[in-house]
């Protein structure tokens, strides 16, 4: 039984993907025994770069993909077993998804008020009057108005559409909100309206969001907690402000120092770290696992390099 | 809109989709597509000026004196032609041999960072990653030896500690090659890694222009201002400030400031009249009429001048 502390439970994830056959059949390990937890109304990212696995362990949580094993727990019941039709239903009474593409993941040949209501539809709510009620308010609170509720996607700027992923997604109100990359494909003025839409709408409605994406400032903007990830393992797990203040791991720390800052001044200075987990560690004699080296604050590593880390944080 | 280009700087031009500054790159290539028109004006490039220009002699600029670098790497080269050959074209063209080409290419690769050179010269692109198919058009763009590089969002597709590693090249490459830079972004971190001086954008227009520290650091125009408070950097918690609404349409643009519908600080005299540029120093000009004398004072946003202050502070603090 998992801990009721905790909203989500993720424990020992794996994915793996195949292909080809044969002899020259190889199975990708796209996430690799990855484990966290989050509360009630809190916001964790999860950044990384592309490839890293962020994403599938998103879908992987809200079941697009079957894991290859380990478990998953919402409010203590386990979702990652065998899928039944009682099990779907519970995944999506409880957990939604908001997708980076706002122009693929809307269906061109439905109007908005049916793409707001469907979710309510596949749940069993008939009458019309009601559904029609509800997408309105749903509009008003994306800021959009009903006069919206007829049209079709293509009629919509790239941030109006994700003003509709985002109200398809909280129309059956859920509890759990996975947000994959939801600003990245907007422009630099639309992002921040729609990041303080998320915000807003996360207050009122007392969300909890996994929040995934690329970009560190963002994920630290938006999220209590993040973890790292690189090559489908969580390298480190803190408090966004003490990952930016006092990162562990080298890949955190190489990505920290990558973000180019809106400073000149810092920027002409600016030293990259570069990262190869070849040379930075040394895991022939120890094998590194998952250490809380102090109060929430998580780095993957050998015992070695856990004294070495301690020492830094001058523990 | 006007604006020049000094010998060995970089310039970067800065705005969102749709304002403006691909298709003013694309009129400087002699590349726009068939429906544009240079209406008026003029593109003056060592005493020539290049509306004027035949496409014959264009052909001779192209790739040799002026060199572009593309957004997306995967498009910008040819999938069935070994990279190899893709590099050495341009030297092959200007009547170069085979031998000399392939020697002068290898040198390139070498030089953008593509390790093990002789072995990737006969590859395709579909066996490079997305840092290093960049890199290669890094190389093809540098294989005539221009005089002028321009960058179109080099590094949006890529992933961030990729794309450190390729604004260190472009630095470096400008350094050693002594070339003039033209870089195009919507990423103000990026800017302020790459720039000397800076051209903001909107509908069409340069509404700021100035050296990297005057847009930092005393930025004029309303929409620098909104564009710099609308990102969060790693040490922002208040809340965003967000610009309303879209880019205007410019199919039928409005009339006077087209910036007016989604500014906070827009008055009367906006939304009739265009304003005028004014001048702030020697370096830095913005269209607004907020530097009118008439003008009433007003605040630039609160979470913008803490970033200053702290910018002034770290500068303070390395002496």
């Amino acid at each position: 039984m998992a801990d009721a502390e905790y909203i989500l439970e993720v424990k020992h994830l794996c994915q793996t993907f195949e292909s080809g056959r044969g002899r020259k059949k190889i199975t990708v390990k796209a996430v690799d025994d990855v484990s966290f937890s989050i509360r009630p109304s809190e916001t964790f990212g999860l950044v990384g770069e592309s490839g890293c696995g962020k994403t599938t362990t998103g879908r992987t949580i809200i079941r697009l993909y079957d894991p290859a094993s380990g478990q998953v727990f919402f409010n203590g019941r386990e979702i990652s077993g065998r899928m039944t039709g009682e099990l779907r239903r519970y995944l999506t009474d409880n957990i939604a998804m908001i997708f980076q593409d706002p122009i693929e993941s809307l269906n061109p040949r439905m109007t908005i008020e049916e793409i707001i209501g469907e979710g309510l539809r596949v749940r069993g709510v008939k009458d019309k009057q009601e559904i029609r009620r509800r997408v309105n308010e749903m509009l008003c609170k994306v800021g959009l108005t009903q006069e919206h509720a007829t049209r079709y996607p293509h009629e919509f700027s790239g941030g109006q559409r994700q003003r509709i992923g985002i109200a398809r997604a909280m129309i059956t109100q859920p509890k759990l909100i996975i947000a994959d990359e939801p600003v990245s494909a907007l422009d630099v003025s639309i992002q921040a309206q729609v990041i303080n839409l998320l915000n807003d709408l996360k207050e009122e409605m007392g969300l909890t969001v996994l929040f995934i994406a690329h970009n560190l400032s963002v994920v630290k903007y938006f999220s209590d907690r993040i973890g790292v990830m690189y090559f489908g393992k969580l390298v480190e797990v803190a408090r966004g402000d003490d990952l930016y203040k006092k990162p562990l791991h080298p890949y955190t720390r190489s990505l920290l120092s990558a973000i180019p800052e809106p400073n000149p001044f810092t920027e002409r200075s600016r030293r990259r770290i570069d990262y190869d987990p070849k040379t930075a560690h040394d895991y022939s004699r120890e094998s590194p696992r998952m250490v809380e080296i102090e109060q929430e604050h998580f780095v993957y590593c050998s015992p070695s390099e856990e004294a070495a880390y301690q020492k830094q944080l001058g523990l | 809109m006007s604006f020049e280009l000094r010998r060995g700087e970089t310039l970067a031009i800065v705005g969102e989709s749709g304002s403006g500054k691909s298709v003013s790159i694309k009129s400087i290539m002699g590349i726009l597509p068939s429906n544009a028109v240079v209406e008026s004006g003029s593109i003056e490039y060592d005493g020539m000026d290049l509306t004027k220009v035949s496409e014959e002699q264009f052909h001779k600029l192209r790739g040799h004196r002026i060199g572009l670098i593309f957004q997306d790497p995967l498009s910008a080269l040819n999938p069935i032609m070994k990279i190899g050959k893709q590099i050495t074209e341009v030297r092959r063209l200007s009547g170069y041999g085979k031998k000399e080409a392939r020697a002068r290419a290898l040198e390139l690769m070498e030089a953008v960072g593509i390790p093990d050179p002789e072995k990737r010269f006969d590859q395709y692109p579909f066996q490079f990653s997305g840092g290093m198919r960049q890199r290669i058009v890094i190389a093809i763009a540098l294989a005539g030896d221009p005089e002028i590089l321009i960058c179109d969002e080099p590094t949006t597709a890529l992933d961030v500690t990729v794309q450190a590693r390729i604004l260190e090249l472009i630095n470096r490459i400008k350094q050693e090659r002594g070339l003039s830079v033209i870089f195009i972004t919507h990423d103000l971190g990026v800017v302020a890694n790459v720039a000397d001086r800076v051209n903001m954008m909107y509908a069409g227009k340069i509404v700021e222009t100035g050296t990297s520290e005057e847009i930092f650091l005393e930025p004029a125009h309303p929409y620098t201002w909104a564009l710099l408070s609308s990102m969060p950097d790693l040490q922002t918690h208040e809340r965003l400030v967000a610009i309303p609404g879209t880019p205007p349409n410019m199919i039928d643009p409005p009339k006077g400031d087209a910036f007016a519908a989604r500014n906070r600080y827009a008055m009367k005299i906006d939304f009739e009249k265009e304003p005028p540029i004014f001048k702030l120093s020697d370096t830095h000009d913005a269209a607004t009429w907020l530097l009118h004398p008439n003008a009433p004072a007003v605040e630039i946003p609160p979470i913008l001048r803490e970033r200053i202050e702290r910018m002034k502070g770290e500068m303070g603090n390395r002496g």
